[in-house]
C-alpha cells in the first residue's frame, strides 16, 4: 500500500488542471436534455477529443491515452472540480465502451470506439422495456435473422438521451423461441435506420430527458452485433458491472458536490434552527471520502488483474444514496427556499440544488433498482437462500 | 498509489486468522466467562510464540519491527473472533508508546523485551476510557495524569472490577497516585503520546468493529438458511435479505475508511485525527446495525444467552464506545471539517500533494 502519487501521477494532474482551466467553458451550457443544450455538449466532447482527453483509459489507437485506472481517477477529480459540463456521452464512454473493450471484434472496435472518442456518434442504452423493468429476462422485443441482417420489432423504454442521441445499444431476443436469458443478444443500433421511432418522456423536471423508441421492421446488419449469439445476457451483466461498479458513477462528483454543501452550510449556519443538520452535512461528506476511498482501492484491485463482482451492487447502493441524502440535506439547509428553481433569481443562486435533488430522485432507480441490488448482495455475495 | 495490501500482509493475515479460528472457539470464551480471571495464559503464551504482542516493536528491542498496516488486518480477526485476549490493545497501543520511550527509558527497553517473551504483560489507560481493561492481568500499567504518562506497577495501585454487559471484558478502575519515579513523559512529548494513544485505540478498536459486524453478518445468515418457517428457509425472505445487504454496504464502505486510517497513522501520524474518527465513526456504525439486524434476525434465539451471537453484539456495543465514543469522534470530524481553511475537494483524498 502507498497512498502517495508517483511524479508522474502529480505531473499528469497538472496537466489535466492546465488543459480544463483553458478550456472549460467559463458560462454553463444548458441542459442536455434540450436541443440546443445536447449540440453545445456535442461540441465540447469534440473540444475534449481534440486535446486527446476524451476517454483517457483508452489506448492511443482509439482515441485514448492508454492511462491506467488511477491517472482515470486524477482525470475525473480535475474534471469535476473544474466545474466541465457533464459527459453527454456517458453510456457510451463509460458504459458501451468497457464493453466493447473486452467483447468487440477488432473491426468494431475501431468503428466504434473511435467515434465514440472524438464526440461524434452519441450513445443511448436500449434495454429496459414496459415489460421489463426489474424483470430484464422478460425481454420481448426480437431481432430475428434474416441473411446478413436482423429484423427488429418491439420496443424499449426509458432510455436516457435517446430524444438526441446518433445510436443506441440493445437487448433483443434473437431467439424468438427462447425464454428468459436464454437467446438474447447484444445489438448496435443507429437511431435514424429506417422502421424507428423514438417518442420523448419528460422527466421530473419536464425536460425529455428519455424516451420511448419504437422498432418497426428495423434492420441492421449481423456485424452489428456484440460477441455471439444467445451471448447477450452475459455481455449486459458485465456492462452492467461496469455501470454499478466503477464507470458511470466517479467519486469526484460527489466529493464535489459535498464540498459545495459544506460551503452551503456554512453560508447559511446562523439561520438553522435543527441541530442535526450540521451532523448531515458531516455524513455526507464522510461518505463521499469513503466512497473516493473505496474506489482508489477497486482501482488498484482491477490494475493488479482483479475484476467486478457482485461487489459492485454495494457500490451502487452507496453512491446512489450518498447523493439523495446529500441533496436531501441541501433542502434541509435551504429550507423554505428549497423549492426555488434556477429560473426564480434567488440572491445566493441555490436553484440548481433542486435540480440535483430531482435527479437523485433517480439514483435508487436507475442501473438497476436499490431493492434488486439488496438482493444480488444477500444472495451472491453474502450466500443467502434464493427460494 | 496503490490502495491494497501486500501478498506478505496478507498471507501473514490468513495464517493468524486460521490460528484464531481453531483456537478461539464461543466455548472457550465461554469458559473463560466462569474463571477468576477470564484470561487464558496457554493461549497468550500461544500468541507470544508467534510474536504477535510484540509485532510492532523493533527488532532491537525483540519485536517483528512490523507497522500499523501489518497489524489492521489481524486486528480484524481479533475481533472476527471476538478474542477475549488483550491482543489489540497490547501490540497496537502499548508497545508502541513504550518503544516511543524506549531509546531514552531503558525501563521502556527492558520491558519491552519481556513482553516479547511473554514473561511481562503492560495494559493502557486514557483519559476517553473511564476504566482499563485487563489492568488485572497486567504486570504495569500506563496511565494517564494531566499531559503526562506513567509507568505504574500494579502491585502499587489499587483495582476495582467494573463489571461490563460483554463478559469477556474485564474492566477497572485504577486509585494510584503519581510520583516522580514512575512519570514517563510529560510536556509536549507527553501531549503527543497521549494523542498518538488515543488514535491507536480508536484505530484497534475501529478494526475489531469490522471483523465483528462481519462475523455476526456471517452466522446470521448460517442461521437464516437452516432455520425454517413456512415451509421455508426464513432467509429466502426479502426483507431478511435486505437486513443483511444493508450491514453488507455499511461495512464495505467502512473498511478502505479504516485503511486509510491505518496507513495514515504508520506513514504520517500527524494527520491522523481525522481518518482515524472518520474510521472510528464508520466501523461503529456497521457494527451497530450489523447487532440490530442481526438480533432481529434470528427471532427470540436471539435474545437468548445460549445464542453465540450475543457474544459478538455485546462486544460490539463496548469497544463502539471505547476509546472515544462516536459523539467524541464526530465532534472531530466536525471541528476539521467545519473551519474555514479545511482543506477539502476531490483532489485531496490523500491530503495535499504536488
Ligand atoms: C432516470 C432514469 C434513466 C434510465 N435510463 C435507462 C436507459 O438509458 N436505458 C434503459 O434500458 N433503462 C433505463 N432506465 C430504466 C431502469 O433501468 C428501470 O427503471 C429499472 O430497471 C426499474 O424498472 P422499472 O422502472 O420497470 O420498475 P419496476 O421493475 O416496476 O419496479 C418498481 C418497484 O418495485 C420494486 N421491485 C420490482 N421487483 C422487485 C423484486 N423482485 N424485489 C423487490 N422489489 C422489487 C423495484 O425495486 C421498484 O421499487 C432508466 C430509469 C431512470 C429512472
Amino acid at each position: 500500500m502507498d497512498l502517495n502519487y508517483t511524479p508522474e501521477q502529480i505531473a499528469f494532474r497538472h496537466e489535466v488542471r492546465a488543459w480544463l482551466d483553458a478550456n472549460v467553458p467559463v458560462t454553463p451550457l444548458q441542459s442536455f436534455d434540450t436541443a440546443e443544450g445536447f449540440a453545445q455538449h456535442r461540441q465540447w466532447e469534440q473540444t475534449l477529443a481534440q486535446g486527446n482527453w476524451g476517454m483517457v483509459t483508452w489506448p492511443k489507437e482509439y482515441g485514448g491515452r492508454g492511462c491506467n485506472l488511477i491517472e482515470w481517477l486524477i482525470f475525473e477529480e480535475e474534471y469535476y472540480r473544474a466545474q466541465a459540463p457533464l459527459r453527454v456521452n456517458q453510456n457510451g464512454i463509460f458504459l458501451l465502451g468497457p464493453t466493447l473493450m473486452e467483447y468487440g471484434t477488432p473491426e468494431q472496435k475501431a468503428r466504434f470506439l473511435t467515434r465514440m472518442a472524438s464526440g461524434d456518434e452519441m450513445w443511448a442504452q436500449g434495454w429496459s422495456e414496459p415489460g421489463a423493468g426489474s424483470d430484464m429476462a422478460a425481454i420481448r422485443s426480437k431481432a430475428i435473422r434474416d441473411g446478413d441482417e436482423y429484423v427488429i420489432n418491439g420496443q424499449k423504454v426509458w432510455s436516457t438521451r435517446a430524444v438526441f442521441a446518433d445510436w443506441v445499444f440493445c437487448i433483443f431476443r434473437t431467439d424468438a423461441d427462447s425464454e428468459r436469458h436464454h437467446g438474447l443478444s447484444f445489438v448496435l443500433v443507429p437511431l435514424d435506420a429506417p422502421g424507428i421511432t423514438v417518442r420523448p418522456i419528460p422527466q421530473l423536471n419536464g425536460l425529455p430527458g428519455f424516451a420511448e423508441i419504437f422498432f418497426d421492421d428495423v434492420r441492421v446488419p449481423v456485424a452489428n452485433r456484440l460477441g455471439e449469439e444467445g451471448q447477450g445476457w452475459n455481455i449486459a451483466m458485465a456492462t452492467a458491472g461496469f455501470e454499478r461498479g466503477l464507470m458511470l458513477r466517479s467519486p469526484a462528483r460527489f466529493q464535489e458536490t459535498a464540498k459545495r454543501l459544506v460551503a452551503l452550510y456554512r453560508a447559511h449556519a446562523n439561520d438553522i434552527l435543527d441541530l442535526s443538520v450540521e451532523d448531515a452535512v458531516v455524513k455526507s461528506f464522510m461518505d463521499a471520502e469513503a466512497y473516493a476511498l473505496s474506489t482508489y482501492q477497486t482501482a488498484s484491485r482491477l490494475m493488479k488483474g482483479g475484476k467486478i463482482g457482485s461487489e459492485a451492487s454495494v457500490n451502487k447502493i452507496f453512491w446512489s444514496e450518498l447523493d439523495q441524502h446529500m441533496h436531501e440535506t441541501a433542502m434541509r439547509i435551504l429550507a423554505s427556499n428549497a423549492e426555488l428553481l434556477p429560473d426564480a433569481k434567488t440572491e445566493t443562486d441555490t436553484g440548481h440544488w433542486m435540480d440535483g435533488f430531482l435527479f437523485a430522485q433517480s439514483g435508487p432507480i436507475y442501473a438497476g433498482t436499490n431493492e434488486i441490488q439488496r438482493n444480488i448482495i444477500a444472495e451472491r455475495l453474502l450466500g443467502m437462500p434464493r427460494k | 498509489m496503490d490502495f491494497t495490501f501486500s501478498d506478505d500482509q496478507r498471507v501473514f493475515c490468513d495464517n493468524v486468522k486460521q490460528f484464531l479460528h481453531s483456537e478461539v472457539t464461543p466455548e472457550r470464551l465461554r469458559s473463560g466467562w466462569d474463571s477468576a480471571s477470564g484470561r487464558d495464559d496457554t493461549l497468550w503464551q500461544q500468541m507470544v510464540d508467534l510474536g504477535l504482542p510484540a509485532m510492532l516493536v523493533p527488532e532491537a528491542f525483540g519485536g517483528l519491527g512490523m507497522n500499523e498496516l501489518d497489524f489492521v488486518l489481524l486486528a480484524q480477526e481479533c475481533g472476527r473472533v471476538a478474542l477475549a485476549e488483550p491482543l489489540v490493545e497490547t501490540a497496537l497501543v502499548a508497545t508502541p508508546l513504550l518503544a516511543c520511550q524506549a531509546e531514552r527509558d531503558t525501563r521502556c527497553a527492558s520491558l519491552l523485551e519481556k513482553i516479547a517473551t511473554g514473561e511481562r504483560r503492560v495494559a493502557v489507560g486514557h483519559a476517553v476510557n473511564p476504566t482499563v481493561s485487563d489492568a488485572h492481568v497486567a504486570d504495569y500499567l500506563l496511565l494517564p495524569n494531566g499531559n503526562e504518562f506513567h509507568l505504574v506497577e500494579r502491585e502499587r495501585v489499587k483495582l476495582i472490577p467494573m463489571q461490563s454487559v460483554d463478559p469477556s471484558r474485564r474492566l477497572f478502575k485504577v486509585e494510584w497516585r503519581p510520583e516522580e519515579e514512575t512519570r514517563l513523559v510529560n510536556g509536549a512529548p507527553g501531549v503527543a503520546a497521549l494523542a498518538a494513544t488515543l488514535n491507536r485505540g480508536a484505530l484497534g478498536a475501529a478494526a475489531q468493529l469490522i471483523g465483528l459486524a462481519e462475523a455476526m453478518v456471517e452466522m446470521t445468515v448460517q442461521y437464516t438458511t437452516d432455520r425454517t418457517q413456512f415451509g421455508r428457509a426464513i432467509g429466502s425472505n426479502q426483507a431478511l435479505k435486505h437486513h443483511m445487504a444493508n450491514c453488507a454496504v455499511k461495512t464495505e464502505f467502512a473498511k478502505p475508511a479504516l485503511y486509510r486510517a491505518a496507513y495514515t497513522v504508520s506513514q504520517r501520524p500527524v494527520h491522523a485525527d481525522f481518518a482515524v474518527s472518520h474510521a472510528k465513526v464508520a466501523a461503529g456504525e456497521a457494527a451497530l446495525l450489523a447487532a440490530k439486524n442481526c438480533i432481529q434476525s434470528h427471532g427470540a434465539m436471539g435474545y437468548t444467552w445460549e445464542c453465540n451471537l450475543h457474544i459478538w453484539m455485546k462486544r460490539a456495543w463496548a469497544l463502539d464506545k471505547f476509546w472515544g465514543h462516536s459523539g467524541f469522534h464526530k465532534n472531530r470530524l466536525h471541528q476539521w471539517l467545519m473551519n474555514p481553511n479545511a482543506k477539502i475537494g476531490a483532489d485531496k483524498t490523500f491530503g495535499e500533494q504536488g
